[in-house]
């Protein structure tokens, strides 16, 4: 399969995205450039962490209108593989691919550190490796990471299963000191609901080898692969 | 759209009262009469203010900064131009330097600690190398002032804000907070970055007719002078000089990066001549530095400079510092291709001058001359001081410690926890947790250990990179100060596995017109030459920053040694914190009686008092070279470096900073001393590790041909620290404790 990794103005976490890619699970993988059209080669389309155009307006708004969002949102329309990582996901939350919205953490500050993960639903491209209910230690950074949804939203995610990766503690619990970002219900991840764009505050990109730490990022990345292998991409290209 | 400046420009007269209020002397001024031949006019006088200034010029420290020690075996580039570069093997480089940005980040915090980090990257990256990882020193005044807590929250959000947007982690750092800094905090910023060694760019201007091209943001009327305001002590004036504090768009500097490494790619040949960032002032010391190192002349159409703001004389256009700017020098010829690279990242990029052969500084502006200046009267005539240097008298008294004066606490238990909550030993993770330290995914130890560890991408080897500096020391004896600031930089390298490659330096000091801290600047250096001389580490680049004082009052001689180590094997790496029961905790080193300047005087009897601790270089350097081997021979399971709060602290740490769930140790301590000096003395030349216990042996052996004196205190385990005979206690509450001490004090406000 074929991955293409967006660069925007100011992404950070391209290289790392594409360098996991690339370097460590041996794939096919070309950045993009936001002022380009998008690649009809590829099979998924990251859009990368960082602060696109400095994130000086709302985080993504800017990004959002990027040339390449065009495409990508036809893309995704015609069910390809969309996943957003950090400001990527924010970026996709402004371009309406993904429901919801993320503001600023609820402690006012910028947070690094570890979380726990919880996957809620296997049945997406982006986790379709992952067991039910699987634990999975990945780092956030970010300063707006705080998920809100208003309360028909909500109910709506929950009711389509859309509610993908939950912030929990070393027991696979949601409780409230396991949140870092004070995300509405502990969430750390959404889907569409034609479950072909994903989005999710954690970095698996910076969590995929040993030496740094973690290797459960790769059950990200990994499901895609496999979801792609199984041809079901197809279903998804409609 | 650039806005254009005003057609032409009268120059005003100039006064006394304009000269002196430039910064300079009568003497200066008659000395700029000589060298011109003539009156200066007033932008010509500005340009001398900023290139004469303390900061520019290194005029009082410039005679001492030689003797510091600058070659090895490893150095490519030494002081001199924009970063110091070391080779790092595998056809590859590390360029890397730390600068001071203390006046604006007590005027600003947020601002001036963001425009520090924007203007170290831009030093970097200058030379052609891709930043990688960045740390910080930062010192702030106790907790009891009133404005502790505004300055340390502004000034971390505005190292984050920056470095986090742009995209480089911050590794790590050090954060030390004394009344000493209480009107005058100290932000140190560091930054390394990886280049091909054969593709090193250089900050100069050659080739007579190759165009200057200006790259980046537009210049505004921020920062005029910011040179100068950082060559001036503090007052109740310092307020009002808020908006000289210049404004820090890191992701007009990220554009910046990515377009300047675009344009030096090899793949395109040679496009540019010389490039350097426009940092403290601007565009006239990054043209007049260009032109000095390549032996040449540089003239510059001031009308053609991409302006912010409309009406902008001359005089303000050379010496703003607005930040996210870049010069630099292309071939003849090949002006279109650097255009087309930084209009596709939306920058601007506009040819501004050209070389020239007379090595003369010449400004135009609509093409009448409005400055000419001999680059030379700018560079290596500037003033040099010998200022006069003197012992303070009050330092006899000040080492004078009694310790039968000093009564040791009852109970030695509760005096560890005081200390572990002591914001200069609690856990940083307050301050480090708002810093992206992972961007880039090449970070493999981060900022809670001695020191951090980054991979290369591509090559087996490792980087470790730390900060150290402990004014209180210097306070007490500077010399002795400077040894020990460069011997524990060293040995938190050690305690990773990490041989040292070179340092940077940030000098930070009071007033150089004060002979007593000329002395102390002195002494600084002497100790630093030393402990690199014997321990082997060249100095590659750094800054100096006197005028740190207020009102009369200068800080503690604070210098800071930022380290740079090579790790042959990434994974060989070791960190502090015990890793299982039953391993065997050992001490390399040797514990003496002493209690000077410890930061258990401080926090428990309100002293800073006493020599600092005794130091013999050659122990120390077999320590660490133990440690080392041994980390090689891959039988050390942890090692952490004994520093402030002494064997105690040093070994609660083992038992707590990790990221998993705390491990207890039993530890026996027999040694015929005060309990306090026992558990809380400095002795330097200590690290403690542990190994399995078949291990021991191999480890013993390696330390006998160091000559490292070692002994076994205790095994890993249980749910206690136990310091037998002396004090018992849960690691359960020591974490509480240690991992709160700073978090909840920043909580307090109100």
């Amino acid at each position: 399969m074929r991955w293409g990794v967006i660069v925007f103005p100011g992404s950070c976490d391209d290289h790392d995205v594409y360098d996991c890619l690339k370097r460590v699970l041996k794939q096919k993988v070309e950045f993009l450039w936001h002022k380009d059209s998008l690649n009809r080669n590829v099979d998924c389309v990251v859009l990368p962490g960082g602060f696109s155009y400095g994130d000086y307006l709302r985080c993504g708004a800017m990004g959002r209108f990027s040339p390449i969002m065009r495409d990508v949102i036809e893309f995704a329309g015609r069910g390809g593989l969309v996943l957003g990582v950090c400001n990527g996901f924010q970026t996709l939350c402004e371009a309406g691919l993904l429901p919801g919205a993320l503001v600023r953490n609820s402690s006012l500050q910028f947070v690094c550190r570890p979380v726990h993960l919880r996957v809620e639903e296997t049945d997406t491209p982006f986790t379709c490796a992952a067991k039910k209910g699987q634990l999975l230690d990945l780092p956030v950074k970010h300063g707006e990471g705080c998920y809100y949804a208003d309360d028909v939203t909500l109910k709506r995610l929950q009711k389509n299963r859309q509610v993908v990766l939950r912030y929990v503690d070393a027991k696979g619990r949601p409780a409230p000191a396991a949140n870092p970002n004070g995300s509405i219900d502990n969430i750390a991840g959404v889907c569409n609901e034609g479950r072909n764009v994903f989005g999710l505050m954690p970095h698996p990109e910076d969590a995929c080898e040993k030496i740094l730490g973690s290797e459960d990022g790769l059950k990200i990345f990994s499901s895609v692969i496999a979801a792609c292998g199984k041809g079901e991409k197809r279903a998804w290209h409609g | 759209m650039a806005r254009l400046a005003e057609k032409s420009f009268s120059q005003p007269a100039l006064s006394p009262e304009i000269v002196a209020a430039h910064g300079l002397t009568d003497e200066e001024y008659r000395k700029i009469v000589e060298l011109l031949g003539r009156e200066p006019n007033y932008t010509e006088l500005g340009v001398f203010s900023v290139m004469w200034s303390e900061h520019c010029s290194y005029k009082s420290s410039r005679p001492f900064l030689k003797r510091l020690p600058t070659e090895g075996k490893a150095v490519i580039q030494g002081p001199g131009e924009n970063a110091g570069i070391v080779d790092i093997g595998g056809g590859l480089a590390a360029v890397f330097k730390m600068e001071s940005h203390n006046h604006p980040s007590f005027i600003e915090p947020y601002q001036g600690a963001a425009t520090g980090v924007g203007g170290i990257l831009r030093d970097v990256f200058t030379m052609g190398a891709r930043p990688v990882a960045s740390l910080n020193s930062l010192r702030f005044g106790s907790f009891d002032h009133p404005r502790t807590r505004y300055l340390l929250g502004g000034v971390v959000a505005g190292i984050g804000g920056y470095g986090n947007c742009i995209g480089v982690p911050t590794v790590g750092g050090e954060v030390f907070f004394d009344e000493s800094y209480n009107a005058n905090i100290l932000v140190n910023a560091f930054t390394l970055g990886i280049a091909q060694k054969q593709r090193i760019f250089k900050g100069r201007a050659e080739g007579a007719g190759n165009p200057v091209i200006y790259v980046g943001a537009k210049t505004g009327r921020d920062g005029i002078h910011g040179a100068t305001m950082a060559s001036e002590s503090f007052s109740e004036e310092s307020e009002k000089k808020r908006p000289t504090v210049q404004v820090g768009d890191p992701f007009t500097e990220k554009l910046l990066l990515e377009a300047c490494l675009e344009v030096m790619k090899t793949d395109l040949g040679d496009l540019i001549v010389g490039i350097q960032d426009m940092g403290a002032a601007g565009l006239t010391s990054s043209s007049v530095e260009m032109a000095d190192r390549g032996g040449s002349g540089v003239e510059l159409e001031l009308a053609h400079v991409p302006l912010r703001e409309a009406g902008m004389t001359p005089y303000e256009i050379l010496l703003s510092e607005s930040q996210e700017r870049m010069l630099l020098v292309a071939k003849k010829g090949r002006e279109e291709e650097v255009k087309k690279i930084f209009e596709r990242w939306d920058l601007d990029a506009v040819v501004v001058g050209r070389v020239t052969k007379e090595r003369a500084f010449r400004a135009l502006f609509n093409g009448a001359e409005v400055a000419r200046i001999p680059v030379a009267a700018l560079t290596s005539a500037a003033p040099v001081y010998n200022r006069p240097a003197e012992r303070p008298a009050a330092l006899d008294e000040l080492q004078r410690l009694d310790l039968e004066k000093v009564p040791a606490p009852k109970d030695l238990g509760e005096t560890l926890k005081r200390l572990l909550d002591s914001p200069n030993i609690a856990s940083k993770e307050w301050v480090y947790r708002q810093y992206d330290h992972l961007v880039r995914s090449n970070t493999v130890v981060g900022p809670s250990a001695d020191a951090a560890v980054i991979r290369i991408k591509g090559v087996k080897q490792g980087l470790a990179l730390t900060v150290d500096g402990n004014g209180r020391y210097c306070f007490l004896d500077p010399y002795v100060g400077g040894i020990l600031a460069v011997a524990e930089a060293a040995r938190n390298l050690a305690c990773v596995g990490a041989r040292p490659l070179g340092l940077s330096d940030c000098l930070n000091f009071g007033s150089p017109e004060r002979p007593e801290v000329m002395w102390q600047f002195a002494q600084v250096i002497e100790g630093m030459r030393d402990a690199c001389a014997v321990l082997g580490v060249p100095v590659v680049s750094g800054n100096v920053s006197f005028y740190n004082e207020t009102d009369g009052v200068p800080i503690y001689p604070t210098p800071t040694i930022a380290m740079v180590g090579l790790l042959p094997k990434v994974e060989r790496h070791v960190t502090p914190w015990f890793k299982a029961a039953g391993d065997l905790v050992v001490l390399l080193g040797r514990t003496r009686e002493e209690l000077g300047g410890s930061e258990y005087l401080k926090v428990v009897h309100g002293l800073v008092k006493g020599t600092p601790p005794w130091i013999d270089l050659r122990l120390e350097r077999a320590v660490q070279q133990t440690c080392l081997k041994a980390i090689e021979k891959g039988i050390v399971r942890s090692a952490h470096d004994v520093s402030d709060g002494g064997l105690a602290v040093a070994l609660a740490e083992c038992c707590i900073a990790g990221p998993e769930k705390p491990l207890g140790a039993r530890i026996e301590l027999r040694a015929m001393m005060r309990g306090d000096a026992l558990l809380f003395g400095e002795s330097q030349s200590r690290i403690v590790v542990s190994v399995k216990e078949k291990d021991l042996g191999r480890l013993g052996r390696i330390a006998a041909k160091e000559g490292a004196p070692m002994q076994v205190i205790g095994e890993v385990g249980g749910p206690r620290l136990a310091l037998q005979p002396l004090a018992q206690l849960p690691v359960e509450e020591l974490r509480s404790i240690w991992a709160h001490g700073l978090s909840r004090r920043m909580k307090d406000e109100g």
